[in-house]
């Protein structure tokens, strides 16, 4: 127990070290998850498109 | 050589490579960033003079490596789209923007608090941290140039000139540190035949910094497999490979 608040404190820098790797998580997540939101959406489009096409090449 | 360049250089060929890359270099960063992590902060012994604080070097210089590198990589492409007229070196000219850029705030940020504990100062305008405040300013000046023209094609080249113009910045941050002695310390690493650095630090170090090209290397994949698809969305290819989901 001592032992794991002795990593959290990181000899006093802990406000510094963990705020670091903090924000180095967050950056790195988003940049994987906003490129998957957004190609997700791109192929729903296309998707959309595909099948509005498709219907209107049925009726006519 | 060249067949297979002109093969990848087509999008649809490009878009399957990268497909298929993507996990590989995903899952291969995500396994290093552990064990980097795991040296980082159990391997490696603390600091004689910076105790524990030290341990942010860790993120700090891959991010700021990865910064240049990134935008070495990004002007090469922007570059190649120019003289070749290749879609994709375009595409991942405009995939490294983003990427470069967060690199380059992480490198800023990071180092912000690492300096205040040392220095005593969050920020300081000494050549090394104004060079790169500089460069996540050319980053975000491409990434506002590439949303401000609307025409793929001249947005490419505009982003392109403006990416090979900064070029210069990138032996400025480099050798800034030796040109002007400041608060920034001097070059650890890059003196390959004695770096000053412990071993048991210097271990982890590479590690976390192949983990961080790896990562690079699947996000930019991920980036600019889309930007292919958006610039090829009326093309067969798409329509087979993504909506009608036909495997080649």
């Amino acid at each position: 127990m001592e032992q794991l608040e002795n990593f959290f404190h990181m000899g006093g820098y802990g406000f510094y070290v963990w705020l670091s790797y903090g924000i180095t998580l967050i950056v790195l997540l988003l940049n994987y998850v906003m490129p998957r939101t957004r190609e997700k959406k791109l192929v729903d489009r296309l998707n959309q498109i595909s099948k509005m096409k498709g219907q209107g090449e049925n009726e006519s | 050589m060249w067949k297979w360049i002109t093969k990848y250089a087509s999008p649809m060929h490009f878009y399957l490579l990268a497909n298929r890359l993507t996990p590989w270099f995903g899952w291969s960063a995500a396994v290093l960033f552990a064990v980097g992590l795991y040296g980082a902060f159990f391997y490696a012994p603390a600091d004689y003079q910076q105790g524990e604080s030290f341990r942010i070097i860790y993120i700090h210089v891959p991010s700021a490596w990865m910064s240049m590198f990134v935008y070495m990589v990004m002007a090469g492409a922007g570059a190649a789209g120019l003289i070749w007229k290749t879609k994709v070196s375009d595409a991942v000219a405009r995939s490294c923007a983003p990427l470069g850029a967060s690199f380059t705030f992480l490198a800023l940020a990071t180092g912000s608090l690492w300096g205040k504990p040392m220095w005593g100062t969050w920020w300081v305008w000494d050549a090394r941290l104004t060079s790169e405040l500089i460069l996540l300013f050319l980053y975000l000046g491409y990434i506002a140039l590439q949303s401000a023209i609307d025409d793929r094609r001249t947005a490419a080249r505009a982003g392109a000139i403006l990416a090979l113009v900064g070029v210069v910045n990138i032996p400025i941050i480099h050798y800034s540190v030796i040109w002007w002695n400041t608060l920034h310390q001097g070059p650890t690493i890059s003196k390959l035949d004695s770096p000053s650095i412990h071993i048991d630090m210097l271990i982890p170090l590479l590690v976390m910094a192949l983990a961080f090209n790896l990562y690079f290397a699947a996000m930019v994949l991920i980036r600019a497999r889309m930007e292919i698809v958006e610039q090829e969305k009326n093309s067969k290819w798409v329509q087979e490979l993504i909506v009608d989901k036909v495997s080649v």
